[in-house]
C-alpha cells in the first residue's frame, strides 16, 4: 500500500522515535511511506489560536503539495496535525470562495482531493491483511490504550468511530497479543500545548490519566500522538512530584508495540529515546490514589459496550 | 444556525462571533455540561458556559469581561465540550475567535502572558524556517517570558537522545511560507517581517 | 339452617408467610354453621374461584366467607363468582387476613389466632346476611354544563353530538371565555378567535344545546341522574327574540368610558354593549350599574334608536328550573392583577401590566388594534421586560403552585412583541422554563434563538418608576447572581392563574369538594381526573387546576365521555348497601318517631320525609325515608336513631353486634 506521508515537526524532532518506528514497521506491513516534499509546519495550536486565515493556509499548503505529488491519501501520524489538516480540508470543501482565497494565499492550486488518514486507519488496514500471522513475539502485557483528544473529536472529522470509548487501537493491540484494559481516561485531555507554558496543568491532567491506568493494572500506556507521549513520558517527573507517587509505566507508540511484536529490535524502534525506561515488568507499584486527585477509585466497570 | 444581527444596533460581540464563525451563542441553554467536562474548568475565571452567558447577556462591560478573561486563553481546544454539547455549539471555534479579538483589541489577560508567548514564539519559528525549530522556540519563549531556567534539566537529556537539533532546518521554500504569513498578516496576533508580535 | 363455606387464601406468601392458613381452615371447619372449610394458594385465580362455585353447588351453601385480602381488592371478584354459582352475591363476605393481619404482624402463634378470630367474626356476620338486590335509579338524560369557555364548549358539543340534550350556562354576556381574549395561541401561533369562534357558533346552532348566557347557577339539588337545577337568567334589558344585533344602540350610547372587562380594563366600552364583535349570542346587554337611565331615570337613547323595539328596561331576572342527570363544572379561571405585588408597585404603575392585558394589546381586535402601546402614553415600547412566576410558586403570597401556562405564554408574548417591534428588546426574567407539551420546547428555543429574546435566569426583586421608565432590578444566577438592572418601557407580569373569585361559593352550592385555593377537587389525582367525589358531577378545565388549552379540551372530552357513559343506560344501578327506615303493619306503620335527627345529620342529604296518610288524605304520621339513589351507606343515621328505626342493609345492627360478640 503506497501512501503519502506527512510526519510533521514533532516527528522530526522531539518525537523522532515515532517516525523511526513507523519507518521500521512499514516494510513488514507492506506500507510504502512517501514523504511530501518540502512540507511545512501545519501551524498546530498556535496558528488556529491566533489567526484563522493562517490556520487554514499552512495546512492547505501541505495538502496542495500532496496533491501535486499525486497522493490521494496522506498518512498523518501526529493527531494534532491530523486535526488541522482534516479541519482545513473540510472547511475549504464547504466554502468555495474561501478555498479560492486560500489557494491564492499559498500560491498553489488546491482542489481538496487528498484524503488525510490517521495512523490507526492505516495500521488497521494493514492489520486486517494478516498482521496476526506475522507476530513473532506476542506483546503479552496489559496495556492502556490512550487516544487523547483529536483521534475521537470532533466526531464528524475524527477517525475513531466511538467518541467516548474508541476501540481501534485496542483492536490493534489485540492483534499483536496484548491485553488492552477497559479504563476511564481513554479520551481525557493530557494538557496538550501547555506543556511548556503551564507545566503544572499538564502534571495534573496527565497525572489523572496515569493514575487511572496504573490503578487498573496497566503495564504500559500506548499512544498514537507525539504530544500525548511527551506529556506522559517526558513530563513524568513533574507528574510524580505533583502526585507523590512512583509510577514507572512506560509510554509506547502504537507503532513501537507492533514493531516489538513483529520481532524488531528495540533500538531500531527508538525505545532508548524515551524518558521513562521501557522495561517489563514495569515495577508498577499499586499506589492508592490520592483523595481529590481527579477521578474516584476505579470500579472495574464491566465489558465495553459494542456499538453496532 | 447563525444568529441574525440586531438591526440598526451596532454589532455586538455575539454578532461578530456569529459572523466570523457561523455559531449563534443563543443556542446555548446553560446546561453546564461543557463546564462539567472541561479539563481546565477548575482553573478558569469564567466557566465555558459563563463565557457564552456573558455574550448572551450583552450588558455594558460584559464584552470586556469575555475578551479580558483568562478562560479563553486556558482553553486547550480539546473539543470535549463540543463533543458533548446537546445543542451542538462549536465552542472551540468561538474560543478561537474570542482569542483573536482579545489580542487585536489588546485585552489579553495578564496571566495569559506565558501561553501567548509560547504561541507567538512557535509561529515566529515557523515563519522563519517553514518548520518548527524546537530549540529556537524554547529560547525565544524564554526571552519573552524571562523563565530562563525552565526545563534546563530536560534539554541535555533530549540532546543526548538525539531528539533536539541545535540548528534549524529551514525548508527550501521557506520564503514562500514567510509570504503566507505576510498575506495573513494581522499585526496584533501574528508575527511579520516587521517584527515579532507584542 | 346455615350452611357456610369458608375459603382461606394463602395469597402466595403474602398471607401464608405469616399466618398458618391450614390451621385457620381447620379451626373454621369447627365453627357452628360451617359445613365446608378449605385453604388454597390463590383464591382469586380461576381455579380458586371454581373451588367456591363448586362448593356452593355441591354443598348447597347459604353463605360464603373468603378469608383473603382486602375487600377493596377482590370483593367484586368473589361476589361475581357466587352470583355465577347461583348464590346471591351479598351472601358473600371477606375476612381481611392480609392488610388487617399478615401484613401488620410477625409470624407468631398469636397472628394465626387473630386470623382465626377474624374468620369467626365474619362467619357470625354472614349467617345473618340477607339476600340484597341492586337499586335502580332512573336517569334524566340531560346534562348541565357550567361555564362557556373552551372546556365548557367542548364538553357541551361532545355530549350534544352523542345525542343528548345539554344546557350550557355562562355568566358573561357571551361564551368564549378567556380564549376569546387571546391573540395567538402557542405553540402554533394560531389566531385564537379563528379557531374558537367556529366552535362557539356550533354551540349556538346545535339543536341539542340550550344556551343560557348572562346566567348563573342559583341552586343545585338532587343526586346523580336526578338533579334539579335553578338557573338565574340575569336581565339583559333586551328582548333577545326581537333584537337583530344591528348595534345601533351601542353607537348611540352616551356612556362610553366604562373600562372594558373583555379588554382587561385597557379599553373602554359603552353601558349597552356586546363584549366583543364575534360574541355569541351577538345580542347586547345593558350594564345597569353604569347606565344613565338606570342611575338617573333619564336618557333612553337606545330605546329611541332601536329599529326592532327590543329594549326592555323593566326586564327582570328569570329563574329557570331544569332537570338534569349530570353536571359538568367548567368555570375556568382568573388571573391576579398587578395590585397583588407591593414590590412591583401595588398596581399603581400604568405600564406594569398582566399577561392577559398584553394579549389584548397584541390582539388585532384589541384596544390598540394590535399595536403594542404603553397604556400610560400610547408610545410603542422599545424595551419590554417580561417577568415570569409573578405570584405563582410563591408561598409568601399564598400561592405555592405553578400556574403551568406562563412560561409558554411569556415566550409567546416576547415573540409577538419582537415580530411587531423589530428594533425592540425583549427580556424575560425566569426561574425555570416549563415547556413540557408537544412542540413546546421547540417553541421556546425559537423565541430565544430566532427571535432574540433575552432570557435571564433570576427573579425580579423590585420595579419602580423613574422619569417615565420602569426600573427592573433582577439578577443573573447563571453568572453567580450578578445584579442586572433593566430600564424598561413596559413590564408584563405573568401573573398567577387562580380560580374564579366565587369558586368556593359555587362549590358549596353544588356540594362538591375544593382545595385551599378554590380549585375544584378531582376524585383521584392520578386515575380519576374528571370525576368528583360527588357522584354525577364532573369537572373540566382550569377550574380544577391551571392548564393550557389542549389539556382543557382533553379533560372536557373526558368529562363528556363520563356523562355519555352515564347516559348510556336508562337506569343507574347502585349497590344496595344503603340505609332503610323500617315499616310495619298499621297502626304503627313504622317505629320511626319522626324526630328527623337523621335528616339533619346525613352528609349526603339522602333522607327525606314521607307522609303516611289515610285513604282520604288525612295525615297519620310523617316518618323518615331514605333516598336509595343518594344514600352512601355511611351509617351516621343508624348511629343517631333514638328509636332504632333505621338500619343499614348489609351492615345491620344484628350483624354488627354478632361480630362483636364473636370476637
Amino acid at each position: 500500500m503506497k501512501v503519502g506521508f506527512f510526519p510533521g515537526c514533532s516527528l522530526e524532532g522531539s518525537s523522532r522515535e515515532y517516525n523511526e518506528s513507523l519507518q521500521a514497521i512499514a516494510p513488514a506491513l507492506g506500507l510504502e511511506l512517501c514523504e511530501v516534499p518540502d512540507w511545512n509546519c501545519c501551524g498546530a495550536t498556535a496558528a488556529h489560536t491566533l489567526n484563522h486565515k493562517l490556520a487554514l493556509a499552512l495546512p492547505a499548503r501541505i495538502l496542495a503539495l500532496a496533491e501535486q505529488a499525486g497522493f490521494t491519501e496522506l498518512l498523518v501520524p501526529c493527531s494534532a496535525c491530523l486535526a488541522r489538516l482534516a479541519s482545513t480540508r473540510d472547511e475549504l470543501t464547504r466554502n468555495e470562495a474561501l478555498r479560492r482565497e486560500i489557494s491564492a494565499v499559498i500560491e498553489l492550486p488546491y482542489a481538496g482531493t487528498t484524503r488525510v488518514l490517521s495512523v490507526l486507519d492505516v495500521l488497521l488496514t494493514c492489520a486486517r491483511d494478516g498482521l496476526k500471522d506475522r507476530v513473532r513475539h506476542p506483546f503479552a502485557h496489559k496495556v492502556a490504550c490512550y487516544y487523547g483528544c483529536y483521534l475521537t473529536r470532533p466526531a464528524r472529522l475524527a477517525p475513531c468511530r466511538r467518541t467516548e470509548d474508541p476501540q481501534e487501537m485496542d483492536e490493534l493491540m489485540r492483534a499483536v497479543g496484548a491485553e488492552p484494559i477497559d479504563w476511564a481516561f481513554k479520551v481525557e485531555c493530557c494538557g496538550a500545548g501547555l506543556s511548556v507554558s503551564r507545566l503544572e496543568t499538564v502534571a495534573e491532567l496527565s497525572g489523572r490519566i496515569l493514575a487511572d491506568a496504573a490503578e487498573r493494572g496497566a503495564e504500559a500506556i500506548v499512544v498514537a500522538c507525539p504530544m500525548c507521549h511527551t506529556n506522559l513520558d517526558l513530563r513524568r517527573d513533574a507528574i510524580l512530584r505533583r502526585r507523590g507517587t512512583n509510577w514507572r509505566l512506560p509510554v509506547l507508540y502504537v507503532s513501537q508495540v507492533i514493531g516489538l511484536a513483529l520481532g524488531l529490535n528495540e533500538r531500531t524502534l527508538g525505545l532508548h529515546r524515551h524518558h521513562v525506561p521501557v522495561r517489563f515488568p514495569a515495577a508498577v507499584t499499586r499506589q492508592p490514589m490520592e483523595v481529590g486527585a481527579g477521578r474516584s477509585a476505579s470500579d472495574g466497570s464491566g465489558a465495553a459496550q459494542r456499538e453496532s | 444556525m447563525s444568529h441574525p444581527p440586531s438591526t440598526n444596533a451596532p454589532a455586538t460581540l455575539a454578532d461578530r462571533v456569529a459572523e466570523a464563525t457561523g455559531e449563534s451563542v443563543f443556542r446555548c441553554y446553560q446546561c453546564g455540561k461543557c463546564a462539567a467536562g472541561c479539563p481546565l474548568a477548575a482553573e478558569m475565571d469564567y466557566e465555558p458556559n459563563q463565557i457564552l452567558r456573558l455574550l448572551q447577556l450583552n450588558l455594558p462591560g460584559t464584552e470586556e469581561e469575555v475578551l479580558g478573561s483568562l478562560a479563553i486563553w486556558l482553553c486547550l481546544t480539546c473539543e470535549t465540550c463540543a463533543a458533548r454539547c446537546p445543542q451542538e455549539v462549536d465552542l472551540p471555534r468561538i474560543m478561537d475567535y474570542l482569542r483573536q479579538e482579545s489580542l487585536q483589541t489588546g485585552q489579553a489577560h495578564p496571566k495569559a502572558k506565558d501561553i501567548l508567548a509560547f504561541h507567538q514564539a512557535f509561529l515566529e519559528s515557523i515563519r522563519k524556517n517553514g518548520r518548527l525549530h524546537e530549540v529556537g522556540l524554547i529560547s525565544s519563549y524564554k526571552l519573552k517570558t524571562w523563565h530562563l531556567l525552565q526545563d534546563v534539566g530536560v534539554a541535555p537529556k533530549l540532546l543526548a537522545r538525539g531528539k533536539l537539533s541545535l540548528l534549524p532546518h529551514g525548508i527550501a521554500e521557506r520564503g514562500k511560507v514567510a509570504r503566507i504569513f505576510e498575506k495573513c498578516a494581522d499585526t496584533a496576533t501574528t508575527p511579520t517581517e516587521k517584527g515579532a508580535a507584542p | 339452617m346455615p350452611r357456610i363455606g369458608v375459603f382461606v387464601c394463602h395469597c402466595g406468601e403474602n398471607i401464608a408467610g405469616t399466618v398458618d392458613t391450614a390451621a385457620v381452615a381447620r379451626a373454621a371447619a369447627e365453627f357452628p354453621g360451617v359445613v365446608h372449610s378449605v385453604d388454597y394458594k390463590y383464591m382469586c385465580s380461576d381455579p380458586g374461584q371454581n373451588l367456591i362455585k363448586q362448593a356452593i353447588r355441591e354443598k348447597k351453601l347459604t353463605g360464603v366467607v373468603v378469608a383473603a385480602c382486602s375487600p377493596r381488592m377482590h370483593e367484586p371478584t368473589f361476589r361475581r363468582a357466587c352470583a355465577e354459582a347461583g348464590l346471591n352475591p351479598f351472601l358473600c363476605e371477606m375476612a381481611n387476613l392480609r392488610e388487617h393481619c399478615s401484613w401488620v404482624h410477625e409470624r407468631t402463634a398469636a397472628t394465626t389466632e387473630k386470623a382465626i378470630d377474624l374468620v369467626r367474626i365474619l362467619v357470625e356476620k354472614v349467617k345473618r346476611n340477607r339476600p340484597l338486590y341492586p337499586i335502580n335509579v332512573p336517569i334524566t338524560r340531560t346534562a348541565l354544563v357550567l361555564g362557556g369557555g373552551i372546556a365548557g364548549i367542548q364538553a357541551a358539543l361532545d355530549i350534544a353530538n352523542a345525542g343528548h340534550k345539554v344546557i350550557l350556562v355562562e355568566r358573561q354576556a357571551s361564551i368564549g371565555g378567556h380564549m376569546a381574549q387571546l391573540s395567538e395561541t402557542f405553540p402554533t401561533l394560531d389566531c385564537s378567535q379563528c379557531i374558537l369562534t367556529p366552535r362557539m357558533v356550533e354551540v349556538a346552532q346545535h339543536p341539542n344545546i340550550t344556551l343560557y348566557t348572562y346566567s348563573e347557577l342559583e341552586r343545585l339539588e338532587g343526586f346523580i341522574g336526578n338533579f334539579r337545577a335553578v338557573i338565574r337568567k340575569k336581565a339583559r334589558s333586551i328582548d333577545e327574540t326581537a333584537c337583530t344585533g344591528c348595534g345601533a344602540c351601542i353607537q348611540k350610547c352616551p356612556t362610553k368610558k366604562i373600562p372594558s372587562e373583555f379588554n382587561a380594563q385597557l379599553g373602554m366600552r359603552t353601558a349597552i354593549y356586546v363584549p366583543f364583535p364575534q360574541a355569541v349570542p351577538n345580542k347586547p346587554v345593558i350594564d345597569r350599574e353604569h347606565c344613565v337611565y338606570f342611575k338617573t331615570g333619564r336618557c333612553k337613547l337606545c330605546e329611541r334608536v332601536c329599529p326592532a323595539k327590543a329594549i326592555r328596561y323593566d326586564q327582570e331576572d328569570m329563574l329557570i328550573e331544569v332537570n338534569v342527570g349530570a353536571v359538568v363544572a367548567a368555570t375556568g379561571y382568573e388571573v391576579k392583577g398587578p395590585d397583588f405585588f407591593p414590590e412591583y408597585g401595588y398596581g399603581q404603575y400604568k405600564d406594569v401590566i398582566t399577561g392577559l392585558q398584553f394579549e389584548r394589546l397584541a390582539s388585532a381586535s384589541g384596544p390598540t388594534q394590535g399595536v403594542i402601546r404603553r397604556p400610560s402614553d400610547g408610545a410603542v415600547p422599545q424595551t419590554v421586560v417580561f417577568v415570569a412566576c409573578a405570584g405563582s410558586r410563591d408561598p409568601a403570597k399564598g400561592l405555592n403552585y405553578c400556574s403551568k401556562i406562563c412560561c409558554m405564554y411569556t415566550a409567546k408574548h416576547a415573540m409577538l412583541y419582537r415580530h411587531k417591534v423589530h428594533e425592540g428588546r425583549a427580556y424575560v426574567f425566569y426561574m425555570d422554563i416549563r415547556a413540557g407539551g408537544k412542540m413546546y420546547e421547540e417553541f421556546v428555543r425559537r423565541a430565544i434563538e430566532e427571535d432574540q429574546v433575552n432570557y435571564i435566569r433570576g427573579r425580579v426583586s423590585r420595579i419602580y418608576e423613574r422619569n417615565g421608565k420602569l426600573i427592573v432590578k433582577g439578577v443573573d444566577t447563571l453568572l453567580n447572581s450578578r445584579p442586572v438592572e433593566i430600564e424598561a418601557d413596559l413590564v408584563v407580569l405573568a401573573t398567577a392563574m387562580v380560580p374564579q373569585p366565587d369558586a368556593e361559593q359555587l362549590a358549596q352550592r353544588m356540594k362538591v369538594s375544593y382545595d385551599e385555593y378554590g380549585f375544584l377537587a378531582e376524585a383521584h389525582p392520578k386515575l380519576r381526573p374528571v370525576e368528583m367525589n360527588t357522584a354525577g358531577i364532573f369537572v373540566a378545565g382550569a377550574c380544577q387546576a391551571p392548564k393550557d388549552i389542549p389539556e382543557s379540551v382533553a379533560q372536557a372530552s373526558g368529562a363528556a365521555s363520563k356523562v355519555i357513559a352515564l347516559f348510556s343506560k336508562e337506569e343507574l344501578s347502585r349497590e344496595p348497601l344503603v340505609a332503610v327506615v323500617n315499616r310495619c303493619a298499621p297502626p304503627e306503620y313504622s317505629t320511626c318517631i319522626g324526630c328527623f335527627l337523621c335528616e339533619s345529620a346525613c352528609p349526603y342529604q339522602a333522607i327525606e320525609r314521607e307522609e303516611i296518610r289515610t285513604r282520604d288524605g288525612k295525615l297519620i304520621k310523617t316518618v323518615a325515608k331514605v333516598n336509595q339513589g343518594v344514600c352512601q351507606g355511611c351509617g351516621t343515621c343508624v348511629a343517631l336513631c333514638r328509636s332504632k328505626s333505621i338500619d343499614l342493609q348489609g351492615f345491620t345492627n344484628e350483624q354488627v353486634f354478632a361480630e362483636l360478640i364473636a370476637v
